[in-house]
């Protein structure tokens, strides 16, 4: 079964910068088809262990394998397999929703028939049929978040690595975002998601902690609370993160 | 290779949709060359000439009257003391005065010699040697004029026998100093421009975040670099063609070698440029560094390029420095192909050069675009 393999292996993982350890030694896994919260306080390393993910970054010590591949030599194996949305939106503001769509498609080499085909879904997921010839500039934040995690899933990857999908966006758009994420998991998508909202670590099937480096609490959100003893992860969150 | 096609697509649609970059491409650059073509002369002209003419004779007015019929002086006023002339000087109202003295005729006629005063302002001191030269070649003629009268006067003295050397002017018969500059600062405008926008384009997208998003697909890193600079490539071939038009319409400088050649060289020399902008795009975070960045080297490429000053009037060491300067090898080329009608023999040794630094600038620079940090 899918769902019993690990799709992200991490061992150890290490980054430090100078003496700093911006990671520090963190160990978990992430199946298929789950839905990962990785949380933690500005600063604490999030974005920092993602890089390391991504192939973006090279750790300092420690093991990690994404979808199979590992991190430190077979990066660019484990960008074919794997999407990514970042907190600073990345799509091209001077480029209109077609030619985004057309661009990134065609970087991962999808051929133009798949493009077009993938494009039309899109659109008519997002109800964009009346702007697809717009810039991305005109569009509102919420809808250009939303066109950022379609056009991260172009290519079909195994895993999606969101870093804060969501900063700046209404609570109305927010629940359709997380909408969207659901439906990628039931495909079958990996979805693994940094977040400060902590009404949406409730929505993850597992949720990591990261305080100073260090990875504090792994566990489903409504264990956590036992375990915590507290009834929402706002305050699980705060009796980790304060220490 | 369809890759390369899909970022190339993307380039050019952000350069032309960019308002705010294209004029700078093409009308600025056209504007340098025609304003600078027409500025930047060696020729020195309307140099502010005043005198003091203590002797007041009919020779010391007829040397005056050499000054104000030359067209290379703008003879000024007439100055009662060498008080007043140097203190015009000290104001920059003029660069340069003759003093004539008194019983200047007198003495002349009676010694057949007399010294008179010349006093140029130093500052520019190549300028001073070429004003230096204009002002003795007319009192020399005007002092051979003195003889002939002299001579028929006493009859008695010998004619001088005069070495007389007649000079042929090639490759610019009319010593039009523009024929020279034109292509020198077409080379410029080419070099400038291209290297701006090349190491811009990519630290822009660093600033901008669509780097990062970039560098998790797997796209390979020489697919990624061709299909960015492919389109400065483009552009820069495109802005030789634009000055080669101006330089015939504008300015009629002649195109004897063949035009072939000059955009196979061209086309090579481009690629320099841009390793060196993709190189320094690798080694900065904001599009200001990689501007400072990109001025430093121009200015020193200009500099030391021989084409304001000549290669070879510098220091050695300067000159060997200058080995490593590709403006040099362009301007040096163009001016051979278009004004010498050079072949492809004369200008392969340069050409040689010119492709070994494309190629160790751009190995460079692939090797310094890190997807991974």
């Amino acid at each position: 079964m899918m769902k019993d393999n690990n799709v992200i292996q991490v061992e150890n993982l290490s980054k430090l910068f100078g003496d700093f350890a911006a990671v520090n030694q963190i160990s978990f896994q992430v199946k298929a088809g789950e839905i990962f919260g990785f949380l933690g306080a500005n600063g604490a390393g999030k974005t920092t262990a993602m890089k390391m993910l991504i192939g973006i970054s090279s750790p300092t010590s420690g093991k990690a394998t994404v979808a199979g591949f590992d991190v430190y030599k077979e990066t660019e194996s484990i960008k074919k397999n794997i999407g990514y949305m970042s907190q600073k939106f990345a799509l091209y503001d001077d480029l209109t929703v077609k030619e985004n769509i057309t661009f990134f498609g065609g970087i991962y080499g999808l051929s133009k028939k798949q493009i077009d085909q993938k494009r039309c879904e899109l659109v008519e997921e997002l109800g964009l049929q009346e702007v697809t010839k717009s810039l991305v500039a005109s569009l509102p934040l919420g809808w250009k978040q939303k066109l950022a995690f379609s056009v991260s899933l172009l290519h079909e990857p195994k895993i999606v690595f969101l870093d804060e999908p969501t900063g700046g966006v209404d609570p109305i758009t927010r629940r359709q975002f997380w909408e969207m994420i659901y439906k990628a998991a039931h495909n079958g998508t990996t979805i693994f998601v940094t977040t400060h909202y902590m009404d949406e670590a409730e929505y993850c099937d597992r949720v990591s902690i990261m305080v100073n480096g260090k990875i504090e609490a792994l566990d489903t959100p409504k264990k956590l609370k036992e375990h915590y003893k507290t009834d929402t992860m706002n305050h699980v969150f705060l009796k980790l993160a304060r220490g | 290779m369809k890759i390369i096609l899909y970022i190339i697509k993307k380039e050019f649609k952000q350069i032309f949709r960019n308002k705010g970059m294209l004029p700078i491409i093409f009308i600025l650059p056209v504007l340098q060359l025609v304003i600078l073509s027409n500025a930047a002369t060696y020729e020195i002209k309307n140099i502010q000439f005043g005198y003091v003419d203590a002797d007041n004779s009919s020779i010391s007015r007829g040397l005056i009257e050499q000054f104000e019929s030359s067209t290379y002086f703008n003879v000024s006023e007439k100055f009662p003391s060498e008080k007043e002339a140097s203190q015009a000087m000290q104001e920059g109202t003029i660069d340069a005065y003759l003093n004539i003295p008194t019983h200047f005729e007198r003495d002349l006629q009676k010694d057949k010699t007399k010294d008179i005063g010349v006093f140029i302002d130093a500052i520019d001191g190549s300028a001073a040697g070429v004003i230096n030269v204009y002002i003795t070649q007319i009192i020399q003629n005007y002092n051979k004029n003195i003889v002939a009268d002299l001579i028929q006067v006493s009859d008695a003295v010998q004619k001088p026998k005069n070495i007389d050397s007649i000079p042929l002017f090639w490759y610019n018969q009319t010593l039009n100093y523009k024929t020279f500059m034109v292509p020198g600062i077409l080379v410029l405008l080419v070099t400038m421009i291209t290297l701006f926008l090349s190491g811009m384009n990519i630290v822009r997208e660093k600033e901008i975040g669509t780097l990062e998003q970039i560098n998790v697909t797997p796209i390979k890193k020489h697919h990624f670099i061709i299909g960015k600079l492919f389109p400065f490539w483009v552009l820069g071939l495109g802005l030789l063609t634009i000055g080669l038009i101006l330089a015939k319409v504008i300015f009629n400088v002649p195109m004897i070698g063949n035009l072939g050649l000059l955009y196979v060289y061209t086309a090579v020399y481009i690629l320099v440029i841009l390793g060196i902008g993709l190189f320094i795009s690798n080694f900065t975070d904001t599009q200001q560094q990689a501007m400072f960045i990109a001025w430093f080297f121009v200015v020193i490429f200009i500099l030391m390029s021989g084409l304001f000053t000549p290669i070879e009037s510098m220091p050695k060491w300067a000159q060997i420095l200058t080995e490593f300067n590709p403006v040099k090898y362009f301007v040096e080329i163009i001016r051979m192909v278009m004004l010498k009608g050079s072949s492809f023999n004369d200008v392969f040794p340069l050409a040689i050069k010119t492709l070994v630094y494309a190629i160790v600038m751009n190995g460079l620079a692939v090797w310094s675009y890190k997807k991974t940090l």
